[in-house]
């Protein structure tokens, strides 16, 4: 009965306040389409598998900057390179070199193509000329990099609006004195939180909707799974930034402070996010990826969309941010003791 | 129940309130009887509305009871009993009359044709009938003022609460509003309220004079001017304020 009082009231002042309502559907439709014009590469050595002897070929490869890693049987080797251990896997079949690369990031697979095609002219000048026959485990070859950025664009910017809308709108309520209000009715704390999660959920499952329709459908990227597990992805993703938006509020005593978090929350989980090849960075930086929400929904939306993979290789992405958002959530709960020990 | 004094709706009894090294509220007794209006007069800062909120619950006090209907505070299913008006209006400015009255009244658990006879008979109340279906936004000062006031009466409390109620609202309307809180305490509603203007306070039944977190005295107005030999409630707050600093 609260909980569903608190829903219809966000609901309401979300449809009285177009321009955020505009802001939350309307602006990631437009940057999303402005990313998938503009875009520029950026240099990364692969790592290719070989099962067979192909040592010639190898020690040219290593010699151009790749990691070749020697496999024992074709099994091992299309597993790693399912895990994405390895880029591409390269196989001798009647003395032709076959390779099969992974697919889903275009950056790599044009560095893949790029190494084959050094290493093959220098292998070439010594015996016949090779023409490799080259095949995707997922993706194509007509794959742009917008169908890599599109599935980690729309977890950003989903997570970047749910913050900062929610963030501002608790602020609020902070500074205009309802949450004191608020807090002088029965309403218990869990249902403030439960109310503003509940609100926000169908608000954000419009958004979803709105923007994964229209990357797949409008700008055609890249999409082979189940459109069910997107949305789930980006739900779980907005419950994350919700929580976190709400809980880091209380930090912020206005709406510029609560801008502020933007270079601290939003972009260093943009850049580590998967967007660029993780693998070029340290090591150290690279673990601080683990820690941030983007992160797993990138991850997760990357395998449903681009490699087509269902649930059992996203539930640790989705339990994760499940976990995100049950601490956020709880830590919310306690952080309005302050205002109210009951 | 430790509460002797059975026609107290709000005892309080030796409170004590710091932050930190910070005393704001020094040894406050006192007890608010049933029907009646009592006012809590100081200037800001003094302490007035740290106190109120105490009384809710909002502010933990450091040391001290509190019990309202004889429950010792705070307890959350007392303030279903308890209507609260902050000093700063606190309503959805996008949302209009209608959709704040609902919302709040939503959270004191009223419903259906209860709910929507309670909103036309609080609007009523506070005049504002006419304006049901505004945004808050377009709201003047003195209307948002009377639309929280009605807010804080929608569940029928027992009890009201207000902090400084009637800041900002015009003296036509100032004399209605009091004679809305008359007609309230008449059916056995108990008011509180804070204020920091000396006629105001006289139209309390009763005033507790707080300064620098004191409690000054308590009695009725008249009883106030007389013992100190004053003319005028400003003097007596004077002569009370001087002998204890």
């Amino acid at each position: 009965m609260r909980i569903g009082a608190m829903i219809l009231r966000i609901l309401r002042q979300f449809i009285h306040d177009k321009r955020t309502m505009a802001l939350m559907f309307i602006a990631p439709l437009i940057v999303l389409s402005l990313m998938s014009l503009v875009f520029s590469g950026k240099e990364y050595h692969p790592n290719i598998g070989v099962v067979s002897q192909t040592s010639s070929l190898s020690t040219v490869m290593e010699k151009l900057g790749a990691k070749v890693l020697i496999y024992t049987s074709d099994t091992l080797a299309t597993q790693a390179l399912d895990n994405r251990d390895i880029d591409a896997l390269i196989t001798l079949k009647d003395n032709m070199p076959q390779v099969l690369i992974e697919g889903s990031d275009p950056s790599i697979n044009k560095s893949v193509q790029l190494l084959l095609e050094k290493s093959m002219n220098q292998v070439s000048t010594t015996q016949v000329q090779l023409k490799p026959e080259i095949s995707y485990l997922h993706g194509s070859l007509d794959m742009a990099v917008i169908d890599r950025f599109g599935p980690i664009m729309i977890g950003v910017f989903i997570f970047f609006f749910v913050f900062l809308i929610a963030g501002i709108s608790f602020l609020r309520e902070r500074t205009t004195g309802t949450l004191e209000r608020l807090l002088s009715t029965p309403i218990k704390r869990w249902e403030i939180v439960i109310g503003y999660v509940g609100g926000f959920g169908i608000f954000t499952l419009i958004q979803a909707l709105l923007i994964s329709f229209f990357s797949i459908k409008v700008l055609g990227i890249m999409m082979v799974g189940n459109f069910g597990y997107v949305l789930l992805i980006t739900i779980l993703l907005s419950m994350t930034a919700l929580t976190l938006g709400m809980l880091l509020s209380a930090f912020a005593s206005n709406e510029l402070q609560m801008m502020q978090f933007i270079p601290l929350i939003i972009v260093p989980q943009i850049f580590l996010s998967g967007l660029l090849p993780l693998n070029t960075l340290p090591m150290w930086l690279q673990k601080i990826g683990y820690v941030m929400p983007i992160y797993y929904a990138a991850d997760a939306m990357i395998d449903v969309m681009i490699r087509g993979k269902g649930w059992s290789h996203i539930s640790t992405d989705m339990y994760i941010l499940l976990l995100f958002s049950l601490i956020f959530s709880t830590l919310n709960i306690l952080a309005l003791r302050k205002h109210r020990t009951m | 129940m430790i509460n002797n004094d059975d026609q107290s709706v709000i005892s309080v009894q030796h409170v004590n309130k710091d932050y930190g090294s910070k005393q704001v509220l020094h040894d406050i007794s006192l007890n608010v009887f049933k029907a009646e209006i009592f006012g809590i007069l100081g200037p800001s800062g003094s302490g007035k509305t740290t106190l109120v909120k105490i009384l809710i619950g909002m502010e933990q006090r450091s040391s001290g009871d509190v019990y309202i209907l004889g429950t010792l505070m705070p307890k959350l299913n007392m303030l279903q009993q308890i209507g609260y008006m902050a000093q700063s209006d606190a309503l959805y400015t996008e949302l209009t009359a209608l959709e704040n009255l609902e919302f709040f009244a939503s959270l004191y658990g009223l419903r259906g044709q209860h709910r929507a006879q309670r909103i036309q008979e609080v609007m009523k109340l506070v005049n504002l009938k006419e304006h049901l279906y505004k945004q808050v936004g377009q709201y003047s000062g003195g209307m948002k003022r009377r639309l929280s006031l009605a807010i804080s009466l929608l569940h029928e409390p027992a009890l009201l609460i207000l902090d400084e109620p009637t800041v900002g609202i015009d003296p036509i309307l100032r004399q209605s509003i009091w004679r809305e809180l008359r007609s309230l305490t008449a059916k056995g509603t108990t008011i509180v309220l804070t204020t920091h203007v000396m006629d105001e306070a006289e139209k309390c039944d009763r005033l507790g004079m707080i300064r620098d977190g004191e409690l000054l005295a308590v009695d009725s107005p008249q009883a106030l001017i007389d013992a100190t030999q004053s003319s005028t409630l400003e003097e007596a707050f004077i002569h009370y304020g001087g002998i204890r600093s």
